[in-house]
C-alpha cells in the first residue's frame, strides 16, 4: 500500500511534465499541424541557458524567467524563419527539419555548454514534506512542480477561452483563410502559437532538469512520453494532452515500480497502441473519424 | 530495318527484362568500382547498400503507400536479431539465415501493420515511434536471450577460397550487400508498376476513392507494412553481419528517424530517392568526421560537429529541395531537355518550376 501510494505521487509529478510537453506539442499542431519533434531540444537549450545564468551569478528565478523568455523567443524564431517557408511543401518535409533543429540544438548545446552531465538546482527542498509526524514522499519541489503546471494550465485556458486575442488565434488556426478576410494577422498569430508553446516546453525542461540531471539529449524521452502522452488524449485536445501526460506518468511510473524500470517503455508501448486499436483518434477525440 | 527495331522494342519494354537489365549493369560498375577502393570506402559502400535495402521498403511505405513509419529502426532490429540468434552456436549458411531473418521481421511487420491500418497521419507516426523506442528494451530486459546492452557478436562472412586468400572481407561483404539491395530494387520496382503498386497509389491518393473503386483499403495497407518490413529485416540481417554486433544501442530512435529523413531528402515514392537518400545518410557523417579530425578543434566542437552539419543539412535541404534530391535532378533534366527543345525549334526553354514532376 505504501508503495502504491509513492508510486502514485511519483506519477503525479512526472505526469504533470509529461502533460506539460504534451501541451506544447498540441498547441503547435493545433495551429500549424506540425508535430515539432524539437520541443525536447529546444527545451534542454532554455534550461542550459538557465544554467549559464546561474553560474554567472543570476539568482533563481532570474534565470529561471530568463529561461522562459528565450523559450518563446526561440519558438517564435523557428516557426516564422524555418517553419513558415516549408508550409506549404509536403506534409513530411516540416517533420523532418524539426529532427534538423533538434540535431543541430543537441550538437550546438555541448559545443557552447559543455557535453558533461550536470546537476541543475531545485527551486525548493527535494526532501519529502512532513506531515506531522509522517513523511511523505512528495517534495517541495514536486508541489512547485504540480502547482506551476497547473498555473500555466490555467493562464492558457482563460487566453483563449477569454481574451480575444486567443480567439484571434484560435480563429487562426481553425480556418485561416477566413480569419485573414476578417483583418487578423494569421502569420503573427501562429508565431504566437509556437512561441508560447515553447515557454510551455521550456518550463517542462526547467522542472524535470533536477530529477534527471542535465545533458544534452536529456529531454528526448520527456518529449517521447509527451508525444505518446499527446497522441494517447488525441492531438486536438488541450484536456486530452493533460489527460494523456498524466496517464503517461502514471502508467509508467507502475510499469517502472512492480514490473521493473527496464520495461517502462514496453509498458509505454502496449498503452498506446491498446488505446489506440479502441480510440484511433485518441482518447478524448470527439470530431468525425473519417473525412471523406 | 524497320521490324529489327521493333525486335529489339518488344525485347526491353517488358518490365522485369529492362530492371534486369539495369540491375546488372549497375552490379558490374560496382563490382568493378568496389575493387578499386580501399577497405574503409568499401565497408561505407556496403552500409550504402544496406541503407538502400531499408530505405526503399519504407519509401514503399511513406512515399508510395503514404504511411508514415518512426519505427523502422525497430524492424531492422527484428532481423539483425534474428540473424544473430540463428548464428548462435550454429553455422548456417548466410543464403538461409538472410530468408529467416526477413520472415521474422516480415511478420512483425504483419502484425504491427494490422494495428497500423486503424491509424492516420500523426497516430501512425506516434504508434510507430513508440515501437521504435520500445522495442530494443526487450534486448535488455531479456539479456539472457538478447545478451543485455552488450549485444551478440557475429562472426564477419569469409570470402570464398576462389577469390584469393587476401580478399579483404570489407568488399566481400559490400558484394553480399550490393547483390541484396540490386535483387530488392528489382523486386520493389516490379511491385511498383504491377496492379499492387496502383493499388498503394491509389490508397496513399485517396483512400474513400480507393474504397469505391473496390480496393481493400486496410488489406492494402497491410500488405505494404509488410513488404516494407521486409526489407527492414533484410537490410538488419546484413547489418547484424556488416557490423559484427547487433546490440541495443544501434538501433535506437535515432536510427528509425535517420531512415525517414534519407528518404524524404532523397526523394518520397521514388527508387532512385532511396539510393540518394543512403548516399547522403552514410557519406555526410563519413565525410564531416574526416573534416573534424583534421581540423584539431576542442574536442567538444570536433566531436559535435558531425552532428551540427547533419542537422543543417536536414533543414537546408528541407528549405532548398523540398521535392528531395531525385525531385531536384528531375526539374533539373526538365529545364535542361526544355532549353534544348526550346533551342531546336528556336523557342525559349519556359519550365514550370513549381511542376514537381518537372513537366
Amino acid at each position: 500500500m505504501q508503495r502504491f501510494v509513492v508510486l502514485t505521487l511519483n506519477g503525479l509529478t512526472e505526469g504533470s511534465i509529461y502533460a506539460a510537453m504534451a501541451l506544447a506539442l498540441v498547441m503547435i499542431w493545433r495551429a500549424t499541424q506540425v508535430v515539432n519533434f524539437a520541443q525536447g531540444a529546444m527545451a534542454m537549450f532554455t534550461t542550459y541557458l538557465a544554467l549559464f545564468s546561474l553560474e554567472n551569478g543570476a539568482p533563481y528565478w532570474l534565470a529561471f524567467v530568463i529561461a522562459l523568455g528565450c523559450g518563446f523567443a526561440l519558438g517564435a524564431v523557428v516557426e516564422r524563419v524555418l517553419v513558415r517557408p516549408v508550409e506549404n511543401k509536403p506534409p513530411l518535409n516540416v517533420v523532418i527539419l524539426t529532427l534538423g533543429v533538434l540535431l543541430v540544438l543537441e550538437a550546438l548545446a555541448p559545443m557552447l555548454f559543455g557535453g558533461q552531465i550536470r546537476s541543475f538546482p531545485a527551486a525548493f527542498s527535494i526532501v519529502g514534506l512532513r506531515l506531522g509526524s509522517l513523511q511523505v514522499p512528495f517534495s517541495g519541489f514536486d508541489l512547485f512542480t504540480l502547482v506551476s503546471v497547473l498555473v500555466v494550465m490555467g493562464l492558457l485556458l482563460l487566453l483563449f477561452q477569454r481574451t480575444d486575442l486567443g480567439l484571434r488565434m484560435r480563429a487562426a488556426a481553425f480556418n485561416p483563410e477566413v480569419s485573414r478576410l476578417l483583418g487578423i494577422r494569421v502569420g503573427r498569430m501562429l508565431t504566437l502559437g509556437w512561441a508560447l508553446a515553447s515557454v510551455v516546453g521550456a518550463l517542462a525542461g526547467l522542472l524535470i532538469a533536477p530529477s534527471l540531471l542535465l545533458y544534452p539529449t536529456y529531454m528526448d524521452q520527456v518529449l517521447v512520453f509527451g508525444f505518446t502522452g499527446a497522441i494517447l488524449g488525441g492531438l486536438d485536445s488541450p484536456p486530452g494532452a493533460v489527460v494523456g501526460g498524466l496517464v503517461m506518468g502514471f502508467a509508467l511510473s507502475y510499469v517502472g515500480g512492480y514490473l521493473g524500470s527496464d520495461l517502462e517503455t514496453v509498458g509505454a508501448l502496449v498503452i498506446l497502441i491498446a488505446v489506440l486499436m479502441v480510440r484511433p483518434r485518441g482518447l478524448l477525440a470527439w470530431r468525425a473519424q473519417r473525412v471523406v | 530495318m524497320r521490324v529489327s527495331v521493333f525486335k529489339w522494342r518488344s525485347l526491353l519494354t517488358p518490365t522485369l527484362s529492362r530492371h534486369l537489365g539495369l540491375a546488372l549493369a549497375a552490379f558490374i560498375v560496382l563490382l568493378v568500382l568496389s575493387s578499386q577502393i580501399g577497405a574503409y570506402d568499401d565497408y561505407n559502400l556496403a552500409a550504402i547498400a544496406i541503407f538502400v535495402i531499408a530505405t526503399a521498403g519504407l519509401n514503399l511505405l511513406t512515399g508510395v503507400n503514404g504511411q508514415l513509419s518512426l519505427g523502422h529502426g525497430a524492424l531492422m532490429a527484428v532481423g539483425a536479431y534474428s540473424t544473430s540468434l540463428l548464428l548462435r552456436g550454429h553455422d548456417l549458411p548466410l543464403i538461409l539465415v538472410l530468408p529467416a531473418s526477413l520472415t521474422a521481421a516480415a511478420l512483425v511487420g504483419a502484425v504491427f501493420g494490422v494495428a497500423a491500418a486503424r491509424l492516420r497521419g500523426p497516430y501512425l507516426a506516434g504508434a510507430t515511434l513508440a515501437l521504435a523506442v520500445g522495442l530494443p528494451q526487450i534486448a535488455t530486459r531479456y539479456s539472457h536471450v538478447f545478451g543485455g546492452e552488450e549485444g551478440l557478436t557475429v562472426a564477419p562472412q569469409v570470402a570464398p577460397a576462389w577469390l584469393g586468400a587476401d580478399f579483404p572481407p570489407e568488399r566481400w561483404i559490400a558484394w553480399i550487400a550490393i547483390a541484396a539491395a540490386l535483387i530488392t530494387m528489382v523486386l520493389l520496382g516490379n511491385l511498383l508498376q504491377s496492379s499492387v503498386g496502383r493499388r498503394f497509389k491509389a490508397v496513399r491518393d485517396h483512400e474513400a476513392a480507393a474504397a469505391l473503386a473496390g480496393i481493400n483499403v486496410a488489406r492494402t495497407q497491410v500488405v505494404a507494412f509488410v513488404v516494407s518490413a521486409a526489407c527492414a529485416g533484410l537490410a538488419g540481417s546484413l547489418f547484424a553481419y556488416w557490423a559484427g554486433l547487433t546490440a541495443p544501442a544501434g538501433f535506437g530512435v535515432a536510427l528509425s528517424l535517420q531512415l525517414v529523413s534519407a528518404i524524404v531528402i532523397g526523394g518520397l515514392g521514388s527508387l532512385s530517392g532511396a539510393v540518394w537518400g543512403s548516399i547522403v545518410l552514410v557519406f555526410v557523417p563519413a565525410l564531416t568526421g574526416g573534416m573534424a579530425s583534421s581540423l584539431n578543434l576542442p574536442s567538444a566542437v570536433g566531436n559535435n560537429l558531425p552532428l551540427l552539419i547533419y542537422g543543417a543539412v536536414l533543414v537546408v535541404a528541407m528549405l532548398v529541395v523540398p521535392y528531395g534530391i531525385d525531385g531536384g535532378l528531375r526539374r533539373l533534366f526538365a529545364l535542361a531537355r526544355a532549353r534544348w527543345a526550346g533551342a531546336a525549334s528556336n523557342h525559349k526553354g519556359v519550365v514550370d518550376w513549381d511542376d514537381p514532376a518537372g513537366g
